[in-house]
């Protein structure tokens, strides 16, 4: 299996620490990163494959991060990690372009099973993104004519059993279906999250300044 | 003025509370310990010269600032104000021309431009009238006036164009009142050698005493955010006291490693439900609460970790009570029978139609096969949600853990 190397950007030390010996027995840690700045610059240097992002950081937070890293033309793949609980800024980092949302009371080896998924092209769902991609995605869509501002029911149905707190492969199991597809299926929800243009997602990119 | 002349004596505010008309009496008495009445008999006595108590009377309304308790008087605004000036108008049109009928007094030269002024006067006043308060209110140390507080600058930008104009419509009536005056005595050419002299006095007063107004107006302003900002300081001190603070000493004193990991997380919860705004855990009256807090609850009773995630949120209605009484039932028996594993609790509320799923990655057990006495499945969560309408369903595996599923529909039928 492949080891992703990995940068870990939080404006908490501690956490930074924390994170990185729990991580470094299963993967290769390239960095930490404290600031805005100092993350953009150690993507630009280390060339991380995976960036574990803190949503809440000071100057801009994880949103910010990805934006100024674009501007460089650096798209390594985001994971988000945060303590947040608010809908609004784990969507906002999603839509900006990471590939997952995790929270930070995540088992290590989780943690490092995610990061390794992140990197081989999965979008990495926790039971509360579930959560929230489920709400953000409730009720009819504003527009039939866009299939991409509404779930397919099949898409629905795997993302209920995240947010059930289940793993991709008992869902497949569950559903007789291969974990394949499931991957699939996630992705796709993650693709959508990312380009539907659903009024409660642009309210939330509005908000935080996201809809250029 | 009357603080420099007095410093550190009590300010001198007008009542509106005990006032008849804008408080400036009863302000005064209140400042210098007279009667009321007696004050109010001197404006009257000073009327009868020549009116001077009319204008001293204006004059202190406009320039005492308003003493606490002037919230309490609604002045009005927009339309209403309008209607004020033209009633005060035509009130003392009406009076005028009693006094005309009667034949006493005053020629037409008076009475227009009186009318004018009068109508004009009670505009500018009224409009005046409500920023005037602002500095009073802060005064009042209490959590509502200041929330009223923190709410004033977000008026909205329509009202304050409103009163804008108002006090346009004031200013040019009371102006188109002294022309018309000084018109009908022909003493128009007179008057623009006093408007000279008039202008000139105030500009010099201007020069003199405008850098003392805008130091006065500065420090209040700042006085009033440093007294909001320190409030704020307190009330969420005063919260971290209480919760983080007594759960961090409550960790120190505690050698069991269960014990401070479930402290930990309930401190977390209601951290979380306090920053996001929600209403603390016992008086949860929406399902997201409600379900928040019962797992909290389990969670510090069996140590064990509950994750919860809602979809969609609705009022607790009886039947909601219900799903959120086997809810807890369901997780109480994961966190006991789990084998330690994490609870994964998942609800979703839609149309009125209601799913829990509560799951656990224990070693499970067979539904079938369950002792009569456990009465815990049976009657608190198969039997409950069967006399409210819905059902539940247990899956349990030794593979897969235990999944509790409840389900209530849009209408139950009973």
């Amino acid at each position: 299996m492949s080891s992703p190397r990995v940068l870990i950007v939080d404006d908490h030390q501690l956490f930074r620490s924390g994170v990185r010996s729990e991580l470094e027995r299963h993967l290769e840690i390239t960095g930490e990163a404290g600031t805005v700045e100092q993350a953009v610059a150690a993507i630009a240097e280390d060339n991380p494959e995976v960036v574990l992002l803190d949503v809440h950081m000071p100057g801009g937070g994880g949103v910010e991060v990805i934006r100024l890293a674009a501007e460089r033309e650096l798209r390594p793949c985001y994971l988000a990690l945060s303590v947040s609980d608010a809908a609004e800024d784990v969507i906002a980092v999603i839509r900006a372009g990471a590939r997952g949302y995790v929270t930070k009371n995540i088992a290590p080896e989780e943690l490092a099973d995610a990061v390794r998924r992140v990197h081989d092209g999965d979008a990495v769902f926790s039971p509360r993104l579930a959560g929230f991609v489920l709400d953000a995605f409730a009720g009819p869509a504003p527009d039939p004519e866009t299939e991409l501002d509404a779930l397919t029911p099949r898409e629905r149905e795997i993302i209920q059993h995240i947010a059930r707190g289940y793993m991709y492969k008992e869902i497949a199991l569950r559903l007789e279906i291969s974990p394949k597809t499931v991957e699939a299926h996630v992705s796709s929800v993650l693709r959508k999250l990312q380009l539907s243009s659903r009024h409660e997602l642009t309210r939330w990119a509005a908000d935080r300044g996201l809809d250029r | 003025m009357t603080a420099d002349s007095h410093p550190g004596a009590q300010a001198l505010r007008r009542d509106p509370t005990d006032g008849w008309l804008g408080g400036v009496c009863a302000g005064i008495a209140l400042r210098y310990g007279v009667d009321r009445a007696l004050v109010r008999l001197a404006f009257v006595v000073a009327t009868t010269a020549g009116g001077l108590g009319v204008a001293l009377y204006a004059l202190g309304w406009l320039v005492i600032p308003a003493g606490p308790g002037a919230g309490r008087r609604r002045l009005p605004t927009g339309r209403g104000a309008v209607e004020v000036a033209l009633g005060t108008g035509l009130l003392l049109l009406s009076v005028l021309l009693t006094f005309r009928a009667l034949g006493i007094w005053f020629s037409d030269a008076i009475v227009w431009p009186l009318v004018l002024i009068a109508s004009g006067g009670a505009l500018i006043w009224r409009g005046s009238g409500s920023p005037a308060t602002a500095p009073a209110q802060a005064e009042a140390p209490t959590a509502a006036l200041l929330k009223k507080e923190t709410e004033q600058p977000r008026r909205e930008p329509g009202r304050t164009a409103a009163a804008i104009s108002r006090t346009g419509i004031g200013i040019a009536l009371v102006v188109a009142a002294g022309f018309a005056f000084l018109q009908a005595t022909g003493a128009l050419s007179a008057a623009r050698d006093v408007l000279l002299a008039v202008i000139a006095v105030v500009v010099v007063l201007g020069v003199i005493f405008a850098p003392w107004v805008l130091r006065l107006v500065r420090s209040l302003t700042a006085e009033r955010s440093e007294r909001i900002r320190s409030q704020e300081r307190a009330e969420v001190a005063a919260h971290l006291h209480d919760s983080v603070l007594q759960t961090l000493a409550l960790v120190q004193r505690s050698d069991d490693p269960q014990e401070v990991a479930a402290l930990a997380r309930r401190q977390e919860r209601e951290l979380r439900a306090w920053l996001s705004g929600r209403p603390p855990a016992g008086q949860a009256a929406r399902l997201a609460a409600a379900l928040e807090a019962a797992a909290a609850d389990v969670e510090e009773r069996h140590g064990v970790p509950v994750e919860v995630v809602v979809v969609g949120d609705r009022n607790l209605d009886a039947n909601a009570e219900a799903v959120v009484a086997a809810t807890r039932e369901a997780m109480t028996n994961a966190a006991k029978f789990g084998g330690g594993s994490p609870v994964d609790v998942y609800a979703e509320s839609d149309d009125g139609q209601l799913h829990v799923f509560v799951r656990d990655r224990g070693p499970g057990f067979d539904p079938d096969a369950l002792p009569a006495d456990r009465r815990g499945v049976r009657e608190s969560i198969v039997g409950r949600m069967r006399r409210h309408g819905g059902r539940a369903q247990i899956t349990s595996s030794p593979a897969s853990g235990t999944e509790v599923e409840l389900e209530l529909p849009a209408r139950p039928d009973r």
